[in-house]
């Protein structure tokens, strides 16, 4: 698993027409039919965590993981890039802003030294 | 997808096949209007494209299936969400439910747009579905709180659609085809991810969901070791499950707390 090789361009292919699928599908779950869907409350519990869920399962791997080890040092540019972004959103809650402040904080460390 | 008629005595039929061919939407000054609604966000919308498509031009894949990937999928969270998956190899189906959890909120706003729009014709429906992002939901419904048809809304969303698509289509391309003028070192797809914390930050609204995203980011790490990244469902199961045990905690606590 770690470290593997990105999917071939066929496999690629599919996966992104599943994709679009999948866009299409949730913006229209409610519209397809003229008839009353029923909503049950598993999925209402469901649309409640589910997308944050995906999106924490994303973001913490990605920040706290290099090559599948946890990061050993606390020179990484990605971990004070996070805590700036994250900073900034709790100070201005704009989600831009989050961006470039944890971005100005990660090229700067690049640039400046190097990590 | 029963074709019933539409509700007797609505003075235009807006957006049925014969009377779009008639009068192109752009015709209308509502068109005008969502289009002009949608200018002071376009910039936001741009700005994100750019992000993403940089994001999507380092991920190691084929600039050419990226571009497809931006031109058709049309949805830059599971976008964003799916391409340490695809740089990584995971099987089709754990990136497909990854991306169908990051878009379940789509769920909510089609049924938010279900009385405006349920009357057209299906195939209209369909592709008017197709378009209907995060913005031009909140905008819409701004500009028409009611939820009722009329017949100014159709104009009205292809206008404010129009804008939304190309401003996130030109930036998100030309991001595509500029990351590799970047170098690799300097790590800018991290916006990506950036703008992921942003977006789950912003989800933050109470205990419940700080504790579940928690939850998932632990469990996704912890179960990282596991092959076809299916770390991503283990945490998004275990997420789930822990959000709805707090809420059924919560129901009864509440329950006692009735007073309150």
């Amino acid at each position: 698993m770690n470290a593997a090789a990105p999917m071939s361009t066929g496999t690629a292919i599919l996966v992104i027409v599943g994709l679009a699928a999948i866009t299409l599908l949730t913006r229209g779950f409610f519209l397809f039919t003229r008839r009353e869907i029923p909503f049950p409350n598993w999925l209402r519990d469901g649309l409640r965590y589910a997308p944050l869920a995906a999106l924490a399962a994303v973001v913490l791997p990605e920040v706290l993981l290099r090559d599948g080890q946890l990061v050993r040092t606390l020179a990484d540019a990605r971990l004070f890039a996070v805590a700036a972004a994250a900073a900034y959103f709790w100070w201005r809650r704009g989600i831009l802003g989050t961006i470039v402040a944890g971005m100005a904080v990660l090229l700067s460390l690049r640039l400046g030294l190097g990590w | 997808m029963n074709d019933d008629p539409l509700s007797p005595g609505a003075p235009a039929r807006p957006g049925h096949a014969a009377d779009a061919a008639a009068r192109p939407a752009w015709h209308h000054p509502e068109y005008r209007r969502g289009f002009e609604e949608m200018i002071p966000t376009a910039i936001g919308i741009a700005a994100w494209g750019l992000i993403t498509g940089v994001a999507m031009g380092k991920s190691g894949l084929p600039i050419g299936v990226m571009v497809f990937m931006s031109l058709v999928v049309f949805a830059g969270s599971a976008q964003l969400a799916v391409l340490p998956l695809l740089s990584s190899g995971a099987p089709p189906w754990v990136i497909w439910a990854t991306a169908l959890c990051v878009n379940l909120r789509f769920i909510v706003f089609s049924a938010v747009w279900r009385p405006y729009i349920v009357h057209l014709a299906w195939h209209e429906r369909v592709r008017m579905a197709y378009f209907t992002a995060d913005l031009n939901t909140a905008l819409f419904t701004r500009r028409f709180p009611e939820p009722q048809a009329a017949p100014e809304q159709w104009p009205y969303f292809w206008g404010g659609a129009t804008l939304n698509w190309f401003a996130w289509q030109v930036p998100s391309i030309a991001g595509i085809l500029l990351a590799d003028l970047v170098p690799v070192h300097w790590d800018v797809g991290f916006a990506g991810v950036l703008a992921l914390l942003g977006i789950s930050l912003s989800m933050l609204t109470d205990r419940a969901t700080a504790v579940a995203a928690l939850v998932a980011g632990c469990a996704a790490v912890a179960a990282y070791a596991l092959p076809l990244r299916l770390n991503m469902l283990v945490a998004i199961a275990a997420a789930v499950a822990m959000g709805v045990l707090i809420e059924h905690a919560r129901g009864r606590g509440g329950a006692q707390e009735g007073g309150r």
